[in-house]
């Protein structure tokens, strides 16, 4: 009987202040390139794939175009324009390199990159939506770039849903002095498989917040990086999963912190039900020499709602300068806590009303920090309804 | 009228040394309107013997009968046991983060009473009924229990029971912890309870003290997972001032 023993969430979670941690490899050399060759095949035992299920992801890492795409639908507030650049034009606008094969691919041959423009000190009233959705398993290539102009305000929110390979570099230029708020949402079906890069470029002064929703998919793994123009510039990166049996949803977060007085915060929250069912978080903050009055933070909890789930939680802090006003992390994954379901039913509250409450409890707080209504009490009524269907 | 009766009552609990017998035959039984005050050294299965009735799955029932009405209690989930009418303020009241204390308590009320509350004459009773246990009004507002004091996980036990007006409660150790100007606001709030519901309460305590101000009409004396003697509220004095040492096993069979 797995409930005489009930275990608390393990805890780990520690400050820094001015602290030097540097981990075997800096997370500065990783390879970052346009050119496809420049990365190797993976083989899963590299330390960026070590969790991922490479074998199921062949197609990912060919180096050839292949012509497919998502169906677009788009809506776009009054002033956004939607144009289509040529990739040499888009590595004039100064974007960040690939990082992976995966990435570099998806940049060489995606044929054109979709650009959404929100002009300068536009405030958007409702937000951009972009809705693609995949009919069939062929590789799809996208490639996204959100361009914000200087002191403008945006919200904008990508969708993503049906039957797809898709592999994705999507880029966020933020303008000195804008607020962004990028939500990416992950709906996959079940047959589906999605890498991608999201590169978020914070001016100074401005805030990004990047968020992301992955409730279905096969194989889903984003890598999020984010680097500051100058100082000033703020970043939030907020994640909601709740993984599936047979489902891989993969984090992973990387803040360089270049630019002196800018900041990072990181809350990414998971559940995981269902035999089989499989999370990863790594979150890599770099805080380097010249990067002083850094105030960074990021925590990762996961909440494991039946047997043989497992989720990986991996925080990484290096500092590379003393001049800092903050740095930490907390990572802790748990079980469903039967004392909590206990003292919820003994007030005469039903078992499958009492771990909704605890599973929307677990994700209240995160949620809450969205602020795009229409996103939160969407993903609160999958969760609820995956609840409903316990991880079948 | 309601009667909660349990019957030679015998519970064992899974430790690493293997199965435990806690319970070693309890017989006891409670009508509405009554106080029963049991009384114990540490250890000896008072708890246990309140989670056993509440359905904590770490408990197994393995002789005995636990009866609401007729209604056999032990066959219930935990959460039918509250809804026909049981009710457990806990010794340790557990942390729910991220469930406010007053979607609880709105939760909590529409399952017991099978009808989501009136919102205003609900949203009156919380608030009065927080004002009585001096609980400052925005812990409506904080997650269940989270970063509560002792006292204060205390008074929000307190605050169900008053609020789900249960026909049983049974309150294990509500006043340790407590000081003596909780103590008295917490047993007002047991006694306005009892007075205008007419619950039984089955008051599970180590002290005496919070006897002065909830009045029991029975007092057991539990000792190694049974009751070792019964009788009215002088019994209760007499253990204030002899202690429990003569109920100890040893001395019993010496
Ligand atoms: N879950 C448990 N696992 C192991 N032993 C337990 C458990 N619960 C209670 N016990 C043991 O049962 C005995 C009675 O405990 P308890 O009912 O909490 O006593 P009381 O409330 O009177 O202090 C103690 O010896 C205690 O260690
Ligand atoms: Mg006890």
């Amino acid at each position: 009987m797995s409930l005489l023993t009930p275990q608390r969430p393990s805890e780990g979670a520690h400050t820094h202040s001015g602290a030097t941690m540097v981990p075997d490899a800096s997370r500065a050399e990783r390879t970052a390139s346009f050119e496809v060759a420049d990365f190797p095949v993976p083989h899963g035992r590299e330390e960026e794939w070590r969790f991922t299920p490479v074998d199921r992801l062949g197609a990912f890492f060919r180096d050839e175009p292949t012509g497919a795409c998502l169906q677009w639908e788009e809506s776009l507030p009054e002033g956004v324009t939607l144009s289509t650049l040529s990739v040499p034009q888009w590595r004039d606008l100064g974007v960040p390199a690939p990082q992976d094969r995966a990435a570099a691919a998806a940049a060489a041959h995606s044929g054109g990159v979709a650009l959404v423009d929100v002009p300068a000190e536009a405030e958007l009233a409702e937000p951009v939506r972009i809705r693609l959705t995949g009919t069939e398993q062929d590789l799809v290539h996208g490639h996204l770039t959100v361009r914000v102009g200087r002191f403008a305000r945006a919200t904008v929110v990508i969708e993503h849903a049906g039957v797809a390979d898709y592999s994705e570099v999507l880029t966020v230029l933020a303008g000195d002095g804008s607020h962004v708020t990028l939500v990416t949402v992950q709906e996959w079906d079940d047959a589906s498989h999605h890498l991608g890069q999201h590169d978020v470029v914070v001016g100074r002064d401005a805030t990004v917040r990047h968020i992301a929703v992955t409730l279905g998919g096969g194989v889903v793994r984003l890598n999020t990086n984010t680097s500051y123009t100058g100082p000033g510039g703020s970043f939030e990166g907020l994640g909601v999963y709740f993984a599936d049996a047979g489902q891989h949803l993969e984090h992973r977060l990387f803040v360089d912190h270049e630019a002196p007085h800018c900041r990072s915060n990181v809350e990414y929250k998971g559940a995981l039900q269902g035999e089989t069912a499989r999370t990863v978080w790594v979150g890599d903050v770099l805080i380097r020499a010249s990067a002083e009055g850094t105030d960074t933070y990021e925590l990762n909890r996961n909440l494991i709602l039946s047997d043989g789930a497992r989720a990986d939680s991996v925080p990484n802090l290096e500092i590379e300068t003393g001049e800092i006003e903050g740095a930490g992390h907390a990572s802790a994954t748990g079980r469903f806590d039967d004392e909590q379901l206990f003292y919820l039913q003994a007030r005469g509250i039903p078992e499958d009303e009492a771990r909704r409450l605890v599973v929307r409890g677990f994700f209240a707080g995160v949620v809450a920090r969205i602020g795009v209504p229409e996103v939160q009490e969407h993903l609160m009524a999958v969760i609820e309804r995956e609840l409903a269907g316990g991880g079948e | 009228m309601s009667t909660l009766e349990i019957k030679d009552l015998h519970v064992t609990v899974e430790t690493e040394q293997g199965t435990k017998e806690i319970l070693r035959g309890v017989t006891l039984s409670i009508a509405s309107g009554e106080t029963h005050a049991i009384m114990g050294p540490n250890g000896s299965g008072k708890s246990t013997l309140a989670y056993s009735i509440a359905g904590h799955p770490k408990y197994t029932v393995t002789g005995g009968t636990v009866t609401l009405d007729g209604e056999d209690v032990l066959a219930m989930s935990v959460d039918e046991r509250a809804r026909a009418g049981l009710f457990l303020a806990m010794q340790y009241p557990v942390e729910v983060p991220g469930v406010t204390v007053s979607n609880f308590l709105r939760t909590a009320k529409t399952a017991v009473t099978g009808e989501a509350p009136k919102l205003r004459h609900w949203v009156k009773d919380v608030k009065d009924a927080m004002g009585h246990l001096r609980m400052d009004p925005a812990f409506a507002d904080r997650n269940v229990n989270e970063g509560f004091s002792g006292g204060e996980k205390k008074r929000h036990e307190i605050l169900q029971m008053e609020l789900l007006e249960p026909k049983m409660a049974i309150l294990d150790e509500t006043d340790s912890g407590l000081d003596v100007d909780a103590l008295r606001i917490v047993s007002e709030g047991v006694n306005r309870a009892k007075e205008r519901t007419g619950a039984g309460v089955l008051l599970i305590t180590h002290y005496t003290r919070i006897l002065r101000y909830v009045k029991p009409d029975f007092v057991h004396v539990f000792v190694d997972g049974r009751v070792a003697e019964e009788g009215g509220p002088e019994l209760a004095e007499r253990l204030e001032a002899e202690g429990y040492d003569r109920f100890h096993p040893v001395n019993v069979e010496a």
